[in-house]
C-alpha cells in the first residue's frame, strides 16, 4: 500500500507547494509567535485598576479613608471626582469609567455614631465580568471598613466568621497563567486548519487532483502527504509558542513535557483531520474557508477558553465533548498549572485519541470518494 | 465613474455568487445561527459551581452553614472528604473547584469574642471562576455569620455597599455577550465575504477578461462591494431581531444609527477583505492573511471579552486599528446604554476613516495590475 519512496517524493511535493510562496514561511512561523506575544497580554481579566468616578458629598476624614482603602486595593483607580451626580452619569455613558461610587453627606458622622451608612455603588453593567467581580469587592472593602473603624473607636466586636482564602495552583489569582495556555492551544487549531483545509479543494479546483488519481500512488499515501508536512509543521508552531509562554510571559510549567507531546500530536492529528474533511467536502476554496471560519468559531466558543463550560446549559456541554480543542487546553492547562500526569489526564487523552481517529477515518473515506469521482 | 457598468459588475457578482449555493446558504444563515447558538451556549454568569465540604466539627452550625451553601444556587456540594488528604486528589483532578473547610472548634469558636476561622480552597487555575467563587463564599459566610452574631437581634453593619448596576440590571452576562457577539460575527463575516474575490478571478483567469473591458477600477471595487454590503446589512437585520426576540436583548437606542453605523463599519471591513484579496492574489495566501489579521483580532483585541483599558499601552495602541473594536463599543452602546451621536461620534469618525482607507487600498492594490 505504502511505499517509502513515492512518500518521499510525495513529501517534497507537498513541502515545496507549501512553501512556493515566500510569503508562506512568514506567515507560518512568525505570525504565530507574533500573535502569542499580542494576545498574552490582551487575555487578561483581572480586575485591576478599575476605572473609578467618585462623588464625594461629605468630604470627611471618614470618607476620604474610605477611598484611600479602595484604591489601597489595587483594583481600582479613582479616574475623577464631583460634587454633581451628572458627571457620574456622563463618565459612565461615555465609557470613562466604569464604577462609580457616592458616599452620602453625614457619612463620617453616621459612622461614628454607629447607625448603619450606606454608600452608593454604580457599576457598568455593559461589562458583566467586570462588573460582578467589581461588586463583590466593593462590598466587602466597604463592609470591613466599617466594621474597622467601629472596632478601633471600642464599639462591638462582632467577629463571626473569618474566611481564610487559599488559592492553588495560581495564588495571586492572575488569569493571565489560565489564558496564556489557552491562546497557544487555540493558535495551534488555527494553524493545523489553515495547513490542511485548503489543500485538497484548491488541488481539485486547479484540476493537479486528477493527476494525482491517476498516478500510482494510494489514497492512504496522499492522505499521508497532506499530513505529516502539517504535522511537522504545525509542532514547530507548538515549540515556539511555548517556549514565548513560559520565557516570555513567565508561564509556570509545573507538568511534563512527555505528557504535553504525545497531547499535542494527538490534538494537532485530529485537527488536522478536521481540515482534510472540511477541504474534501468543500468543492471551492471560497466554500472550504466558509467552513472553516464555521468550524472554528464554535471550537473555540466552546473550548472552555473564555466562558466555563459547566455554566454552559447541559446540551452544550454535552457538545463539548466533541470539541477536540476543549481537551486539549484541560491537558495543556492542567499539565502547566497543575503539573498533571497521564493518570489525571486518562480522560481528555481517551477522547482526544477516539476523536483523532474518528475524524481521520472520516477525512480518508471522504477523500477517496472524492478521487473516485 | 459610470453607473451603467458599475451596476454591470455587481450583477456579475451577484451571477458568480449564485452559482456557488453552497457558500450563498452560509453567507446569509452563518451569522444568525451562530449568535443564536452562542446566545443560549456562553455566559459568564458562575452558577452551580462543585465544591466539595471537610466538616471537622460534624455540628448542627455546621451543617447550617454548608446548608446555606447549598441553598445559595451558587454552590452544588459533591463531595464530604474525610481527611486533608483526600482534598488532594478532588482539586488535582478538578472534580470541584471550591473546598470550605470547617474547623473542629467551629461551634465553640463561634461564641467567642475571635470568632471562627473557615479556610476557603480554590482551583486558582481558572482565576476568574476562583475569583467570583470566592466572592459568593464571603458572602454567604458574611449573611451566615451576621445571623449568629446577632443571635435573632437586628444588627446594624456601621457601613453597608448599595449596588446599582446600570444598562444591564440584572448582569444578565447574555445582554452583554449578545450584542457584542453581533459585532464580532459581522468582523469575521465581513472578512470572509470579500477575502477571497479577487484572488479567485486572478486564479481562475478571469481577472484578464475584466481588464479587457472599459469597466475602471472604482467600479470594479464598488460593484464587487455592493452585493456583499447588501448581505452583511441583511445578516445585521436579521441578528438584531434574533436578539430581540429569542434572547430579550433591550434596544435603547436608536436603531437608525445603528443602521448607518453599521453600514460605515461594513463598508470598511468589506473593502479591507478585498484589498487583502488583491494584494496576494492566491486564495490559499488571502485566506491566511484574512483569518490571522481579522478573526482572532476581532474576538480578542475588540474589547468584547478583555476589556482594553487593562492592555498595556503597546497593545491598547493596536486596538485603534483593530475595526472590531468600534463596532463592539457601538453595539454595546446602542443596545444597553441607549447612548447617541453624542457618545460615538469618535467612533463614527474612526469608522469612516477606516473605511476610507480599506476603499483607497483596495482600489490601489488593484491599480497596478489593470493598468
Amino acid at each position: 500500500m505504502i511505499s517509502g519512496l513515492r512518500l518521499r517524493q510525495l513529501l517534497k511535493k507537498e513541502l515545496r507547494q507549501i512553501f512556493r510562496d515566500p510569503r508562506m514561511k512568514r506567515i507560518v512561523f512568525i505570525a504565530p509567535m507574533v500573535q502569542l506575544i499580542a494576545f498574552g497580554y490582551a487575555v487578561n481579566t483581572d480586575i485591576k485598576h478599575t476605572k473609578t468616578f467618585v462623588i464625594d458629598h461629605d468630604r470627611s476624614a471618614a470618607s476620604r479613608e474610605l477611598l484611600e482603602v479602595v484604591e489601597a486595593t489595587g483594583y481600582f483607580r479613582i479616574v475623577g471626582s464631583s460634587q454633581r451626580p451628572a458627571d457620574l452619569v456622563r463618565a459612565l455613558d461615555y465609557g470613562e469609567a466604569e464604577v462609580g461610587i457616592e458616599i452620602p453627606t453625614e457619612f463620617g458622622r453616621e459612622l461614628a455614631a454607629g447607625r448603619g451608612t450606606r454608600v452608593q455603588v454604580i457599576l457598568d453593567g455593559t461589562n458583566s465580568n467586570t462588573a460582578t467581580v467589581a461588586q463583590g469587592y466593593l462590598t466587602q472593602i466597604v463592609r470591613q471598613f466599617g466594621l474597622r473603624r467601629v472596632a478601633e473607636a471600642g464599639g462591638f466586636s462582632a467577629s463571626g466568621i473569618d474566611p481564610r482564602p487559599r488559592a492553588w495552583y495560581n495564588p495571586e489569582l492572575a488569569s493571565r497563567v489560565y489564558n496564556v495556555p489557552g491562546v497557544i492551544g487555540m493558535l495551534i487549531l488555527l494553524m493545523s486548519l489553515l495547513l490542511t483545509s485548503m489543500s485538497v479543494v484548491r488541488e481539485r479546483e486547479m484540476g493537479t487532483l486528477d493527476q494525482l488519481a491517476v498516478s500510482p500512488l494510494s489514497a492512504a499515501e496522499l492522505i499521508l502527504g497532506k499530513t505529516v508536512p502539517a504535522t511537522l509543521i504545525a509542532f514547530v508552531d507548538l515549540f515556539l509558542v511555548t517556549a514565548i509562554a513560559i520565557l516570555w510571559f513567565g508561564i509556570p510549567m509545573r507538568g511534563s513535557f512527555v505528557v504535553m507531546l504525545p497531547a499535542a500530536l494527538i490534538f494537532i492529528i485530529s485537527a488536522l483531520a478536521v481540515g482534510l474533511l472540511i477541504s474534501t467536502i468543500s468543492r471551492t476554496q471560497q466554500e472550504a474557508f466558509m467552513s472553516m471560519f464555521l468550524f472554528l468559531l464554535p471550537a473555540i466558543i466552546l473550548s472552555g477558553f473564555f466562558y466555563p463550560i459547566s455554566s454552559m446549559p447541559q446540551v452544550f456541554q454535552w457538545i463539548t465533548v466533541l470539541n477536540p480543542l476543549r481537551h486539549f487546553l484541560e491537558i495543556v492547562r492542567a499539565v502547566f498549572l497543575k503539573g498533571a500526569g497521564f493518570a489525571e489526564l486518562r480522560v481528555q487523552f481517551v477522547a482526544l485519541t477516539v476523536m483523532a481517529v474518528g475524524f481521520m477515518t472520516l477525512a480518508v473515506v471522504r477523500f477517496k470518494r472524492t478521487l473516485a469521482t | 465613474m459610470n453607473l451603467t457598468r458599475l451596476w454591470a459588475v455587481s450583477r456579475k457578482e451577484a451571477i458568480q455568487l449564485r452559482r456557488d449555493p453552497r457558500s450563498l446558504a452560509m453567507a446569509f444563515l452563518l451569522p444568525v445561527a451562530l449568535l443564536i447558538f452562542f446566545g443560549y451556549a456562553i455566559s459568564y454568569d458562575v452558577k452551580n459551581i462543585e465544591m466539595a465540604v471537610l466538616d471537622e466539627s460534624g455540628s448542627e452550625r455546621s451543617r447550617a452553614l454548608i446548608e446555606a451553601f447549598e441553598s445559595s444556587g451558587y454552590f452544588n456540594v459533591i463531595e464530604y472528604p474525610a481527611s486533608y488528604g483526600e482534598l488532594d486528589p478532588l482539586l488535582d483532578r478538578g472534580r470541584v473547584r471550591l473546598v470550605l473547610v470547617i474547623p473542629p472548634t467551629f461551634e465553640t469558636d463561634l461564641q467567642t469574642v475571635r470568632g471562627a476561622a473557615v479556610q476557603i480552597l480554590l482551583d486558582g487555575a481558572d482565576a476568574n471562576t476562583a475569583t467570583i467563587a470566592q466572592n459568593y463564599a464571603t458572602a454567604i459566610l458574611a449573611r451566615y455569620s451576621a445571623n449568629v452574631v446577632s443571635q435573632g437581634r437586628s444588627l446594624v453593619l456601621p457601613a453597608e455597599a448599595e449596588t446599582r448596576v446600570w444598562f444591564n440590571e440584572t448582569l444578565e452576562s447574555r445582554n452583554m455577550i449578545v450584542p457584542g457577539l453581533v459585532a464580532v460575527i459581522m468582523s469575521i463575516i465581513a472578512a470572509m465575504l470579500t477575502a477571497l474575490t479577487i484572488a479567485r478571478e486572478w486564479e481562475r483567469g478571469t481577472m484578464e477578461q475584466l481588464s479587457a473591458t472599459p469597466v475602471q477600477r472604482l467600479e470594479v471595487v464598488l460593484g464587487k462591494l455592493l452585493p456583499y454590503v447588501a448581505i452583511g446589512l441583511f445578516d445585521v437585520a436579521v441578528a438584531i431581531v434574533a436578539g430581540l426576540l429569542v434572547f430579550d436583548v433591550p434596544l435603547r437606542g436608536n436603531i437608525l444609527l445603528l443602521t448607518v453605523l453599521t453600514l460605515l463599519f461594513l463598508l470598511g471591513a468589506l473593502s479591507f477583505g478585498m484589498f487583502i484579496s488583491a494584494a496576494v492574489k492566491s486564495q490559499v495566501l488571502a485566506t491566511q492573511v484574512a483569518l490571522q489579521t481579522t478573526y482572532l483580532p476581532a474576538i480578542l483585541l475588540s474589547g468584547f471579552i478583555f476589556s482594553i483599558s487593562t492592555m498595556p499601552l503597546a497593545l491598547r495602541a493596536i486596538t485603534y486599528a483593530v475595526p472590531a473594536r468600534y463596532y463592539v463599543t457601538v453595539t454595546k452602546g446602542i443596545f444597553l446604554k441607549g447612548v447617541g451621536p453624542g457618545v460615538l461620534w469618535v467612533e463614527a469618525v474612526a469608522m469612516v476613516i477606516f473605511a476610507a482607507v480599506g476603499l483607497t487600498l483596495a482600489i490601489r492594490s488593484f491599480k497596478k495590475e489593470l493598468a
